[in-house]
């Protein structure tokens, strides 16, 4: 029987990849052909959406952008048997997009069917796990100490140091909490990770779970993602079926009980102290540390909270050893990132890859340029707390301490590419006005701060006392940066700042005037 | 409180959705989501019978309600359209879109049409950052929306064809 993969993934369903399914499994009645219809995750090269696989001898063909409307003609041209067609892509693994990349942690993304335990063992799922329980939790703790992972939640801490305080922390009652509420515009790892290859989360969770001591996991997932919470709650059911959650995991002593929790529709919800807060039913304010969540964390128990990424990196460095994740990257950014291309750009997209490569090979060479077609003028990193870098700059080494020492951040890994008639001013405004909405409303710098700013902002580009203005703006985003509990407002100065760093004309009402 | 038959099977509905999450910890969002698909919204009315059932302060459960914007305290239109803001679908025109969007439904962000047939939403980040502007009706997802597509989606639905 033949095989046909259309993806599944809310990203190619946005550009009606259900539609064509449809069509599809219509076709094949109508032509009497027997096919097998596979809904995988998405592949990552999203302007390819839907992009339809059919499976060969020669591999796997592909097939985009496919539309509903298309689906008749390509099967009449042959697409069962992978024949040739001006949508014809070839077979998808020699495509130099995927070729380039080296997917560890979106290894089995858009390749098996996301809700087949059987795909996902015959594909290297479980392997991590399988060593993780043989060995002693301190071993495993080890073991992701000695890959050099860090947090791909934003902030890049080790994850073997937080795993090895919550390890050490007594505690009858441990819990492991994913942070699953990817707010940052420009950012969809998370969701495509959860739509395309959920028991990879769960495998990762769980081995987090053995290293610590935890019998309690939460999966905090933004209400943003309805398609990523579904195919985790049902994820969770089939490995409960199957003995890889709950008691006696994979006939171990280990017991770990996993859960999923949606958001409700607060940014602030994604810094972990107030997802923890959240999760425990209540305001999502953010707490002082100390304490740490490591020790004090959900409930005031130990607590380890990790990315999605993160988590999700896991199962591949107990399969496949610490040190083999660590000889790739660069400096202290061992092993890869998610890199996601996004915003104004060509071939938008998933590209998993060493840290280290080059911003702008990423925009240019594999992202195309921008959409529009137009120069590249600014790209923001790292979501709406990251810097925006000019076009000159992106010979930038994607690796934490080269964006740090370029006041940048690399964050989560999401590239969002401006072409040249955007208004700097204008994104430096959004930056404020979006710090005044998602303030949780703690911290005077940051919620009285961000109103002022959008104030003096629209006082500079109005040309009023223009160079005044520009000085109680700059002592606005001091005050921010110094006073600010969390990220949140200690951060929003990082666009704002660079957007004038950068682009000072745009704020100046003269060149607003010549437009 | 007192509550009026009409709302004693409102408390009585609302006990039912606690009683179901009893052996769950913090449970107060996982209810308000469930409150609020049961009923459309939040009604004011609620916040005695849970702040009684949970035993927590009403003021507590007011304050919860109202720090996280998926909770409305009044139904929604027949359809509603959220249409992201934040700055990679600003990249490809969202403001203009949303601008668009005031213009053919005839009213502002977080309004709901006299008809009621749409409510119009803001949201920051639908996680299609690769494709937009993107939007979300009745949580369906949608890429690289404008204007025309904007209104053949929702003309479709009101012929009940697919959108
Ligand atoms: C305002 C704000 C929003 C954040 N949003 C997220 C988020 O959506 N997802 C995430 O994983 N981390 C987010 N973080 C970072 C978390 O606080 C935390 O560092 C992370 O979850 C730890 O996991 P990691 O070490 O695996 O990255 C956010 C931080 C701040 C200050
Ligand atoms: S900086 Fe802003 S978001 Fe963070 S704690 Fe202070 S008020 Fe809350
Ligand atoms: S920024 Fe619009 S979907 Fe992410």
């Amino acid at each position: 029987m033949i095989t046909v993969y259309v993806p599944r993934d809310s990203a190619a369903r946005s550009v009606g990849a259900d539609e064509v399914a449809v069509a599809i499994a219509r076709e094949a009645a109508l032509t009497g052909t027997e096919i097998r219809l596979v809904r995988n995750g998405s592949r990552g090269m999203l302007w390819l959406e839907p992009l339809v696989e059919v499976a060969t001898d020669r591999g796997r063909i592909g097939y985009g952008p496919v539309s509903p409307d298309a689906v008749a003609d390509l099967v009449a041209a042959g697409l069962f048997d992978g024949a040739d067609h001006a949508l014809c892509q070839g077979p998808v693994d020699d495509l130099q997009w995927m070729r380039d990349q080296q997917r560890l942690c979106f290894a089995r993304v858009g390749v098996t069917d996301p809700l087949s335990t059987e795909d996902y063992e015959a594909n290297g799922g479980l392997r991590g796990l399988r060593r993780a329980v043989g060995l002693d939790p301190a071993d495993v703790v080890a073991e992701v100490t000695e890959s050099g992972l860090r947090g791909r939640g934003g902030a890049g801490f080790p994850a073997g140091i937080k795993w090895k305080t919550v390890a050490e922390t007594e505690g009858e009652l441990k819990f492991v909490c994913c942070n699953a509420d990817e707010g940052d515009s420009g950012t969809f790892a998370d969701r495509m990770l959860m739509e395309g290859d959920p028991f990879c989360l769960i495998e990762g969770m769980t081995i987090a779970a053995h290293a610590v001591g935890a019998t309690e996991g939460y999966i905090y997932l933004r209400s943003e993602y309805p398609d990523a919470v579904a195919t985790m709650r049902r994820a969770i059911e089939l490995a409960y079926e199957r003995g890889w959650l709950g008691d006696r995991i994979l006939g171990s002593d280990l017991r770990f009980d996993l859960h999923v929790r949606v958001g409700a529709g607060a940014y602030i919800c994604g810094e972990e102290t107030s997802m923890l807060e959240s999760l425990e039913g209540k305001r999502g304010m953010v707490r002082s540390k100390p304490p740490i969540p490591a020790i004090t964390g959900l409930f005031g128990k130990p607590t380890v909270v990790n990315n999605v990424l993160t988590l999700a990196s896991v199962p591949a460095i107990l399969s496949d050893g610490g040190s083999a994740y660590a000889e790739l990257g660069v400096d202290r950014s061992r092993g890869t990132q998610v890199f996601q291309l996004a915003g104004n750009i060509a071939r938008g997209g998933v590209f998993e890859t060493a840290f280290g490569i080059p911003l702008g090979t990423l925009v240019n060479d594999y992202g195309g340029g921008t959409r529009s077609g137009r120069p590249v003028r600014a790209v923001q990193v790292g979501g709406p707390l990251g810097a925006y870098v000019p076009a000159e700059q992106l010979d930038l080494p994607t690796d934490y301490e080269a964006f740090a020492a370029a006041e940048a951040m690399l964050g989560h890994g999401g590239i969002v590419v401006f072409d040249d008639t955007v208004d700097m001013a204008a994104m430096a405004r959004f930056a404020m006005e979006f710090c005044a909405e998602e303030s949780c409303g703690k911290c005077t710098p940051c919620r009285v701060g961000a109103v002022r700013g959008v104030e003096v902002i629209d006082k500079i580009t109005g040309g009023q006392d223009t160079e005044g203005n520009l000085a109680l703006l700059n002592d606005l985003c001091e005050l921010m940066t110094d006073g600010s509990l969390c990220a949140m407002g200690g951060l929003t100065p990082n666009p704002v700042r660079s957007a004038l760093a950068h682009f000072p004309d745009d704020f100046t009402a003269n060149r607003r005037e010549a437009r | 409180m007192t509550i009026d038959s009409a709302g004693a099977s409102v408390a009585d509905r609302v006990r039912a959705v606690v009683a179901a999450h009893r052996d769950d910890r913090g449970a107060l969002l996982p209810i308000l989501h469930d409150i609020q698909a049961e009923f459309g919204y939040i009604d004011q009315a609620v916040v005695p019978v849970l702040a009684e059932e949970l035993n927590m302060s009403r003021a507590d459960v007011h304050g919860v309600i109202t720090f996280y914007s998926d909770f409305r305290s009044e139904p929604a239109g027949a359809a509603t359209v959220r249409l992201c803001r934040a700055e990679a679908c600003q990249s490809v025109g969202a403001e203009r879109l949303v601008a668009d969007a005031e213009q053919v439904f005839g009213v502002k962000l977080g309004q709901t049409t006299p008809d009621r047939s749409v409510t119009l939403q803001q949201v920051f980040c639908l996680g299609n950052c690769a494709l937009g502007p993107a939007a979300e009706i009745n949580g369906r997802p949608f890429g690289r929306v404008d204007r025309s597509r904007l209104i053949e989606i929702l003309a479709s639905r009101e012929t009940g064809g697919a959108p």
